[in-house]
């Protein structure tokens, strides 16, 4: 099976295409991934990169096209299912249990990765998961924060618990949707080296969006250019960066 | 964390509920029977809450328990406790796992209104097909027995054995909060999208807890019916669901012991209004619910905890100085 | 089955359907516009049928002609909608606007208990009935049954309710700052519309609408207290199966709920309550959002 060139690939699509209305927010997308790519997805707001990623996960249905994960086809499939395959994601704007704690949270995380999550007898605190969860905590430095309600978490707590929690997730591929928005410029490389240090610890396959070019330059190993719903560009950060096109179209000026 | 401390709590009001039936007048006692019956309803209408989901129509498995109780004396006549609680509980349960197929798919206002809509079909058909239901006039339960003996309504036994169930269910509740589907319960009121994406499927969170609910409604029902002797089409009416919420609301969902409160409080008010104001019963449920809902969303039992926290400050603030 | 039956069929589920209409109407606007079920909206139809009775029998006490009933059933109606409106809407709603559901719930829910109870406080447990608008219109036959030109009535007042309402939706600049309203409220704001206004004037709309709804059906049944919930859940089956918010998906649900309970009643008499809330259950089921109600997705 390894030798087929369906399941070199970790993510694989075919003509995907959507449109919201008069706006193409994906635009017959052929898009590649194999095992052990960091991925950068640039492009200015509004050009289909969240769709993009809403679109591998099934919370978006392509209106033609298809998708697959690790050779199998998930065109169609709901979040829950494709998360089941072993994608997880984060989001633009966090998406968090806000009444929970951070720790609670982080639990829910590895309960559903244990696939016990639906257990109504034995309590959710008890080890491994308490243990693991402080653990997965510590690598993405919210440990002081483990006893607080998430509601009380700062902008760039908010980023890491939301990547964290997906993270927990043990996936083969990881989206994360802009990790860096909303967190100040002081804090954005601190953000992104606890990131990728964590990656590179784990050999997930990771997928980021990030209209930030500086961000992408410095950790992409491949970068993507989104303009319009299409694929304007896509190779190594140098090239890709420097191209005239791709600086029009994600600063609007060269 | 209002969940740790309830071990504790719980203790506290275990002795409580125990002591105070021999010290204070039989009607209080009761009165206090009365409310740990719905206690066990409300419970289940405030474990809904906590995942956000209101529930207009808790009455539909109350009455289903209720006339487990009524066709079990009318049909067999069985007036086992320990036989029927668990059959009333199973009948909720089958109720439950019927109807939330559907009620699962769905949130908020929908679920609120089909689950009254499952209600009232019920109600009618206690109305409709009355030569089985006995219609408006509803059935005799007669007195339950123990093992054989005839436990009286009104007796201390009846009390101790209705605390006895109150606190089983009490504690199945806590568990229950306590395991991963509780947590993920407290989550579907907080943020659907994030269980999906962790691969946890909200509609099953939603499905066994209406389940729970079902069967503690059930539950609630068959004591009802030997408590009060006599049950009646009204028992499934919208009226008696408003009534649950009610309770849970007055002492606040957000922890066990507030359904706790709030029945007792519900069945003191209940006791007093119809015999001051017997015509504006529901108007007086109206305005404490206006009131609580405008000043006091958090019911009786943050009440109680502000009061404390308040004292507690009070008390350390003097030392201090 | 033959045509006779078929035909009283149809004159019976148009004539209910002309009913559930008016009284659902008002409840589907009011959830267009603020989001909030108000279950309120059963207590207002019914002190509309009350008040506009009560006023229509008074008249005929003091010795008005009976043809000024009709005038008092719509006065009565009228006083009630813009009364209760506003002060539900400015009083209490208006400090919920942005709480969990179960709240707004539980608020309007709140307002049909004490609305419910007065009524029997003010009128009694005796039901109310006035007759003469029902009467004076006389009645026709067809295939040997009779009907009341009453009913036709209904159907008419309830096409020309329905047209003006999706008149000034969509018709008027009022409807227009409505519909952006309901689009995008935070841009609304931003374009200086004054959103409290139009929730206050959406709100009175509904509330006129079930007061009115409700004085125009009392002709036809005595009022008696506690019907209030029974109708809001027939109201809310309705709109849930057109669309909730949908004006056009109100008419469509009371018909389609009419048509099933005239079915029912005429075919198996037991099953008239179950038979709107298995078209509901059915109908939900293969479109969750109703017939004319569209998906809203959370943009993440
Ligand atoms: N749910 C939706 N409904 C309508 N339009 C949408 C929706 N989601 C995205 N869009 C539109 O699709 C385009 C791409 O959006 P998005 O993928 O969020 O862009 P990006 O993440 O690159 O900023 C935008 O024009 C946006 O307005
Ligand atoms: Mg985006």
């Amino acid at each position: 099976m390894a030798n087929n060139p369906e399941n070199s690939f970790v993510l694989r699509t075919k003509d995907v295409f959507l449109s919201f209305g008069a706006v193409t927010a994906a635009d017959n997308l052929n898009i590649e991934v194999s095992a052990g790519e960091l991925v950068g997805i640039v492009g200015a707001n509004g050009s289909g990169k969240t769709t993009f990623l809403n679109l591998i996960t099934g919370y978006l249905k392509p209106e033609h096209g298809s998708i697959l994960v690790m050779g199998q086809e998930t065109t169609g499939m709901p979040p829950r299912l494709v998360t089941k395959l072993g994608v997880a994601r984060s989001f633009q704007v966090p998406q968090l249990y806000t009444n929970l704690s951070v720790h609670e949270s982080m639990l829910l995380s590895l309960a559903a990765e244990s696939g016990k999550g639906g257990g109504f007898w034995k309590p959710l605190h008890r080890d491994p998961w308490e243990q693991q969860g402080m653990e997965t905590l510590e690598r993405f430095g919210l440990e002081t924060y483990a006893d607080r309600p998430v509601s009380e978490l700062p902008g760039g707590g908010r980023k890491l618990l939301d990547i964290a929690l997906s993270f927990a997730l043990k996936p083969k591929l990881l989206l994360m949707d802009e990790p860096t928005s909303g967190v100040s410029v002081e804090n954005k490389f601190q953000v992104m080296d606890t990131l990728v240090n964590v990656l590179k610890e784990s050999d997930i396959t990771t997928i980021f969006v990030e209209h930030d070019m500086e961000v992408v330059q410095r950790y992409g190993r491949r970068v993507l250019a989104f303009d319009n719903g299409s694929v304007i560009a896509d190779g190594e950060p140098e090239h890709v960066l420097a191209d005239p096109e791709v600086r029009t179209a994600v600063l609007g000026r060269v | 964390m209002s969940l740790l401390a309830i071990p504790r709590m719980a203790l506290v009001a275990c002795a409580l509920l125990f002591v105070i039936p021999l010290i204070v007048p039989g009607w209080i006692m009761f009165v206090l029977t009365k409310a740990l019956f719905m206690f066990i309803g409300v419970l289940g209408v405030a474990v809904l809450l906590r995942g956000g989901l209101l529930t207009f129509g808790h009455a539909l498995f109350y009455a289903t328990g209720a006339y487990t109780v009524g066709f079990c004396v009318k049909w067999t006549g069985v007036h086992e406790l320990l036989l029927l609680i668990p059959l009333g509980a199973l009948a909720g349960f089958i109720m439950a796992v019927l109807v939330g197929l559907i009620m699962a798919r769905y949130r908020e206002v929908f679920f609120a209104m089909l689950n009254l809509a499952f209600s009232m079909i019920l109600f009618g058909a206690l109305l409709k097909f009355y030569w089985v239901t006995g219609g408006t006039d509803g059935l005799a339960t007669g007195t339950a027995t123990l093992l054989g003996n005839p436990l009286l309504a009104g007796s201390f036994g009846y009390y101790y054995f209705t605390l006895a169930v109150a606190g089983v269910v009490t504690f199945v509740v806590y568990r229950y909060m306590a395991s991963p589907i509780g947590y993920f319960l407290r989550a579907v009121y907080d943020n659907e999208i994030r269980i999906e994406y962790s691969g946890m499927a909200v509609r099953q969170v939603v499905y066994r807890t209406f389940i729970l609910a079902g069967t503690l409604g059930g539950v609630s029902g068959v004591m009802a019916a030997f408590t009060i002797g006599h049950i009646v089409p009204e028992d499934a009416f919208w009226i008696q669901s408003g009534e649950f919420v009610f309770m849970a609301l007055l002492g606040g969902f957000g922890g066990l012991p507030g359904p706790l409160m709030g029945a007792i409080a519900f069945e003191f008010i209940q006791t007093y209004a119809s015999k001051y104001f017997p015509l504006a019963w529901q108007m007086t449920l109206g305005i404490i619910m206006l009131g609580i809902i405008l000043f006091q969303p958090g019911g009786l039992w943050a009440m109680y905890q502000s009061a404390v926290k308040w004292i507690g400050r009070g008390g350390r603030g003097g030392e201090q100085s | 089955m033959d045509t006779r039956l078929l035909t009283i069929i149809f004159f019976d589920g148009m004539s209910y359907a002309a009913t559930l209409f008016l009284l659902s109407v008002g409840l589907t606007v009011v959830f267009g516009v603020l989001r909030i079920l108000n279950i309120s909206h059963g207590g207002i139809y019914a002190l509309g049928a009350y008040m506009g009775t009560w006023l229509a029998l008074w008249g005929l006490d003091v010795g008005l002609p009976p043809a000024m009933t009709y005038l008092m059933l719509v006065a009565g109606a009228l006083f009630i909608g813009f009364t209760t409106g506003p002060f539900i809407e400015r009083v209490l709603l208006r400090r919920i606007y942005g709480s969990d559901m179960h709240i707004q719930l539980l608020l309007t829910f709140s307002i049909l208990l004490i609305l419910d109870d007065g009524m029997k406080l003010i009128w009694g447990m005796e039901p109310m009935f006035v007759s003469e608008p029902y009467a004076l219109l006389g009645t026709f036959s067809v295939g040997g049954i009779i009907y009341p030109y009453y009913d036709f009535a209904l159907v008419a007042v309830s096409i020309m309710f329905g047209a003006a309402l999706v008149w000034m939706v969509r018709g008027t600049s009022f409807g227009k700052l409505m519909v952006s309203v309901i689009n995008d409220h935070e841009v609304s704001l931003a374009m200086g519309i004054n959103v409290n206004l139009i929730y206050t004037v959406a709100f009175t709309v509904g509330a006129v609408a079930a007061a009115l709804g409700g004085a125009a059906i009392a002709p036809k049944i005595a009022v008696v207290p506690q019907f209030a919930l029974e109708v809001v859940v027939l109201a809310f089956a309705v709109i849930a199966i057109g669309g909730m918010g949908s004006i056009e998906g109100a008419a469509v649900g009371a018909i389609i709920v009419s048509m099933a309970r005239a079915l029912a009643i005429h075919l198996a008499p037991e099953l008239d309550l179950v038979s709107i809330y298995l078209i509901m259950i059915i109908v939900l089921a293969i479109r969750p959002q109703g017939l004319f109600g569209e998906v809203e997705l959370r943009r993440i």
